[in-house]
């Protein structure tokens, strides 16, 4: 971005100050460390210049913000123009607890909705199988049918909101059941308009809610990608997903890598179904984490943005620059945040939602100081909502669009990650692609590997954690008010089932059920037949045993 | 203190608490192993005893699983014996081979054990052959040894089971090669796993290929089974022919292989006794430190230190 | 200790919690402490652990919980362990566990909780000191 001559005359001088000027001040003050790095593993240096930059060209690699490659944002004038969408993951109880928890967050200001689904929904199981004994209702919200998500939706029209749903393995019933609530609604389906997250390929080295094998999980992932392509155009059909990734353990940079493998994995798959990358592309959406490096965020973001516009560009060959944007959710990290101290949590996240927001994020969560205690209460998730409101309205940075640019250390890092993020891509290409890759174990060992350095570096101190290992209070009390789920949830839940299968007509259940046996065995894209089958109120455990069947049940690779 | 003759009591009553005890003293103590293994003995011999080998990742313990639940359909009942490596350097070791059977483990005629090799060579742990020993007293009808698969030559199991199966996938690399030598001259069956990929065929042709170098003149030819341990699909034809094996082994072949496995471990216990009774007795005497001194200083080499010990003791 | 003698540890995810990244961790630094380590993977049944200690003849159980579902779901593996027989095995657990559970815990056998934040040398120094001295 300077010319080769001015380039030549800064290392000069640099080179100057390193021996005459630096050294006195090391002598008086030396540095707190012998070396500093990010997580990533990136050697930060003391200082950034030009030269750092110089083999940077401000068209090819950063360009206008709208435009090609996307390195400064989506949108010409960002958040000057809209702010991103304030979306809050919430779900607990029954549905009538979480209608309520949507209807409150939209009361404070809440721009969009996300929906965390218990854990038996999330495996695909109904609320009376054995296996969700204890866990109905306790860590998102209960959803056996489409008679839950009328409730869980009641009085909120369905064109007016966008919905995120964080739902892998069962994606398509809970699409089909949000489908069936806005047809009852009058919302025609060009109208509705949410995410899916349907990202199955991260579920099976980082989420590690697997239901299914690899090869049928992602046939899955692709049927709604194709249907959503075909029905519903304003529907993210998937958010590709590398905050699972990161929150496992992985590295910011591993992140990065692996998501965009994740991705080429999708839209590979989805060509084959005879689709044109325009036809879908535009709508794929991702989602990532934002840890506590300040910088080294903000550059994952930025590169992440570039390279995908590169990887659809040039190994895609799209011309529209639709398919090129990376969309992207953020949610601030949750294993950053600690039990200790909980009030401390705000700051961290204040920080990590900075980045984001300096990173050009379209959507955001904020975690709640909280988060390493229960699910949010009322009281927490509004001082997570207002550090995003503060963030927007008070502190200015919303005001012009990517204010790092230039910044010799913020573009030499994101350069950098760019650069490593290829380096691994290139890596799983020659391993045959995700899938092997997962076969072989290759991301579960990079993480487990990660997760462990980190974990050793905070007890050996090399990694400060305020209010853990430095700065605790010995014998501290934790004064939070916790949030816990009625026991009672569980009996309700359940009575609302059992009542719901004596009075639906069970001869149209047991034949849309057969009628998706033999779909499935035939390979068709399920989503038609779902849908039939949820409206004829078969539930999501129903709908889930007959993929068991056809498809059978994935047992994990374990690595440590 | 658990007593030992309890601990037998039930081992051969079929107790798994016991038998899971009696495990534990095989692999911790070699004075109660031997206790154990002689109140045991009589009650053994009944079991058919398979071990199961090939490189890590191949399959093996997806594929035990699916040969149980053929086993149980068949109204038999299965010991397992999963060996996982121990780390030399920390002496710890992480045993994850069961993870695959759990759904497996609550089933009555069911019984899984990890063990760690505890460094001993060769692919399974020096307390393997008692382990075997006590689920064959009690009253496993079948007993499956899964070796650690570490690629290297795992063909210490040749001393514990009856029939060997040796098993390989396509995509795992260096292909055939992964079955190093040693391992093809023990096998009475393999496997070629993961079917369901593209190369297994080439596997299977690589295998004959390198079965017909072999042009011995054999009783048994080794079979070649393809399965997907994945779905199950070609464990039937496993098992019968792990069953056609047990009674080609019937006809004759097993009580020669049941001499040269007592053999084998007479003289590996003949040798653990006299070593360890000559060592006692020096050290009793107190010579075992002069010697070691003399071979320190160069007086004397060690092997010739041992041989002129031997003669004046066993004169 | 006698020099064959292995601490065997069992590493147990009860119900549907698929959150391992923690129990991966305390897994790993057992085994690098020199212990014998087995892990049941996740989502296991009450029933399914219990069944592993026994078969495994394991000296300490590590239940690792982030679900909330842990009032639900311990009760009935301690009861199990009763059953069985299997009182000389030390349980201990770790995760997402409200400090007001802990009393309710214990008094059901759970001789002790690790919530987030611990080290993992605290884990492996309360294994070492707490492994029962049995055979
Ligand atoms: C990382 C994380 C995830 C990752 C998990 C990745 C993975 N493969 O493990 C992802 C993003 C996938 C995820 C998803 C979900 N999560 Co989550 N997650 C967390 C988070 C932020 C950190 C957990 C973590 O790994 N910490 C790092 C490790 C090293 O620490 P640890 O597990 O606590 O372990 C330490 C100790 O607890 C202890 N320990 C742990 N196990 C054991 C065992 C023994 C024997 C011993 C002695 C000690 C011990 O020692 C360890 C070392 O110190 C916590 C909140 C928090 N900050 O704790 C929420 C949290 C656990 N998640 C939560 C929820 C609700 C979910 C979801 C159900 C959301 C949904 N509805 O979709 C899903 C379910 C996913 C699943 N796999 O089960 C809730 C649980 C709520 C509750 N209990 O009331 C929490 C508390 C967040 C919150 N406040 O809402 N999550
Ligand atoms: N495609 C396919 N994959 C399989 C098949 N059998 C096993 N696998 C997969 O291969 C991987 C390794 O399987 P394991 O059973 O753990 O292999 P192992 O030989 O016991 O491995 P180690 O325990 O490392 O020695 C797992 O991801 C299995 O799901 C099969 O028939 N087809």
């Amino acid at each position: 971005m300077f010319d080769r001559q001015k380039i030549e005359e800064i290392a000069k001088e640099r080179e100057r100050w390193q021996k005459s000027t630096l050294p006195n001040w090391i002598r008086q003050c030396p540095e707190r460390q012998k070396e500093f790095k990010n997580h990533s593993g990136i050697t930060i240096k003391g200082l950034y210049t030009p030269e750092d930059v110089k083999d940077m060209d401000y068209m090819r690699d950063l360009g206008f913000p709208g435009e090609y490659p996307f390195t400064r944002g989506l949108h010409a004038t960002m958040y000057r123009g809209r702010l991103w969408t304030m979306r809050m993951f919430a779900g607990y109880g029954t549905a009538e607890d979480t209608n309520k928890r949507f209807k409150y967050l939209l009361s404070e200001g809440e721009t969009g909705l996300s929906t965390a689904f218990d854990y038996p929904t999330i495996m695909g199981y109904d609320s009376d199988h054995p296996m969700a004994r204890g866990e109905v209702g306790v860590c998102g919200v209960a959803i056996s049918s489409l008679q839950d998500m009328e409730v869980l939706f009641d009085g909120i029209p369905l064109d007016k909101v966008t919905t995120s749903m964080t739902i892998n393995g069962p994606a398509s019933v809970l699409l089909a059941m949000y489908i069936a609530v806005g047809d009852k609604q009058g919302v025609p389906r060009e109208k509705l308009g949410g995410t899916t997250q349907n990202d199955n390929l991260k579920e099976f080295f980082a989420q590690k809610l697997c239901i299914f094998p690899p090869k049928p999980s992602l046939k899955l992932s692709v049927d709604v990608i194709e249907y959503c392509a075909r029905h519903l155009p304003k529907w993210n059909p998937i958010s590709i997903s590398g905050y699972h990734i990161r929150e496992a353990g992985a590295t910011a940079l591993q992140e990065l890598a692996f998501t965009l493998c994740d991705g080429i994995a999708y839209v590979e798959e989805t060509l084959k179904r005879g689709l044109k990358v325009d036809e879908f592309a535009p709508r794929l959406s991702f989602f990532f984490a934002s840890h506590n490096d300040f910088f080294e965020e903000i550059a994952k973001f930025r590169a992440a943005r570039r390279l995908w516009a590169r990887i659809m560009k040039e190994r895609f060959h799209t011309r529209n620059p639709r398919s090129m944007w990376m969309r992207m959710h953020v949610q601030t990290s949750g294993c950053t945040l600690t039990a200790q101290q909980p009030l401390n949590n705000i700051v961290r996240t204040t920080i990590q939602a900075l980045a984001a927001v300096l990173g050009g994020t379209q959507s955001l969560h904020t975690n709640s100081f909280d988060e390493a205690l229960c699910l949010p209460t009322e009281e927490s998730v509004r001082v997570a909502l207002r550090t995003q409101q503060i963030i927007a309205y008070e502190s200015g940075v919303a005001n012009t669009v990517d204010p790092l640019a230039g910044s010799y250390y913020v573009e030499a890092l994101t350069n950098e990650m760019e650069e490593k993020a290829m380096e691994y891509i290139q890596k799983i290409d020659d391993m045959g692609g995700v899938i092997p890759a997962i076969e072989k174990g290759f991301f579960q060992r990079e993480i487990a590997e990660s997760a462990y350095r980190y974990q050793r570096e905070i007890e050996e101190k090399k990694r400060i954690i305020v209010g853990v290992n430095e700065y605790a209070i010995e014998g501290e009390e934790i004064p939070v008010k916790l949030l816990r789920v009625d026991p009672s949830v569980e009996k309700k839940q359940i009575e609302r089932l059992q009542k719901l299968r004596r009075e639906r007509d069970n001869r149209k259940v047991k034949e849309v059920l057969e009628k998706l046996h033999y779909a499935a065995e035939k390979d068709e894209n399920l989503m038609p037949i779902i849908i039939e089958a949820v409206k004829a109120y078969a539930t999501l455990g129903e709908i889930m045993d007959v993929l068991r069947k056809v498809y059978g049940e994935y047992k994990e690779l374990i690595i440590i | 203190m658990v007593k030992i003759e309890e601990v037998v009591k039930g081992v051969l009553a079929g107790d798994k608490r016991s038998v899971a005890r009696a495990i534990t003293m095989v692999e911790n103590s070699p004075e109660e192993a031997q206790s154990l293994i002689a109140a045991v003995y009589p009650n053994t011999g009944k079991a058919h005893i398979l071990g199961l080998t090939g490189p890590g990742g191949s399959g093996k313990s997806t594929l035990i699983e699916k040969m149980i639940r053929e086993y149980r359909r068949r109204g038999k009942t299965v010991g397992i014996i999963a060996v996982d490596p121990t780390s030399p350097f920390t002496g710890g070791a992480f045993l994850g081979d069961r993870i695959r059977m759990q759904e497996l483990t609550t089933d009555d005629g069911v019984f899984i054990r990890s063990m760690a090799t505890r460094n001993n060579p060769g692919g399974i742990a020096k307390a393997t052959k008692d382990a075997v020993k006590i689920l064959d007293a009690s009253g496993k009808d079948v007993i499956i040894v899964e070796t650690v698969g570490a690629g290297q030559s795992e063909v210490e199991i040749i001393k514990v089971a009856q029939t060997i199966i040796v098993i390989h996938a396509p995509g795992l690399g260096d292909e055939i090669q992964a079955i190093k030598a040693g391992i093809m001259e023990i096998a009475d069956i393999f496997v070629i796993n993961k079917a369901d990929r593209e190369n297994a065929d080439k596997a299977v042709m690589d295998i004959q290929a390198m079965l017909q170098l072999d042009n011995k003149e054999k009783a048994w030819t080794p079979p070649i089974i393809k399965t997907v341990a994945l779905t199950g699909e070609g464990v039937p034809q496993l098992i019968e022919k792990i069953e056609e094996h047990w009674r080609f082994l019937q006809k004759g072949l097993l009580h020669k292989r049941s001499l040269e496995k007592a053999e084998a471990e007479l003289v590996e216990a003949i040798k653990d006794k006299v070593t360890s009774s000559i060592i006692k007795k020096l050290k009793r005497e107190k010579r075992f430190e002069e010697i070691l001194r003399r071979i320190v200083d160069r007086e004397i080499d060690p092997v010739s230190a041992a041989e002129k010990l031997l003669d004046q003791i066993l004169e | 200790m006698q020099s064959g003698r292995k601490i065997r540890v069992l590493i147990a995810k009860p119900g549907l919690d698929s959150h391992d990244r923690g129990a991966k961790v305390v897994a790993r630094a057992l085994r690098d402490a020199g212990m014998e380590v087995i892990y049941t993977g996740l989502r296991q049944t009450p029933e399914q652990i219990v069944e592993t200690a026994l078969q495994e003849d394991v000296d300490v159980i590590g239940l690792s919980i982030l679900s909330g579902a842990h009032m639900a779901l311990f009760p009935r593996i301690m009861e199990l362990l009763k059953e069985k027989g299997l009182t000389d095995v030390v349980v201990f657990a770790g995760g997402i566990i409200p400090e007001e559970d802990i009393p309710e815990l214990k008094k059901i056998g759970i001789k002790e909780v690790f919530g987030p934040g611990t080290p993992t040398e605290t884990i492996i120094k309360y294994v070492l000191e707490n492994a029962p001295k049995r055979r």
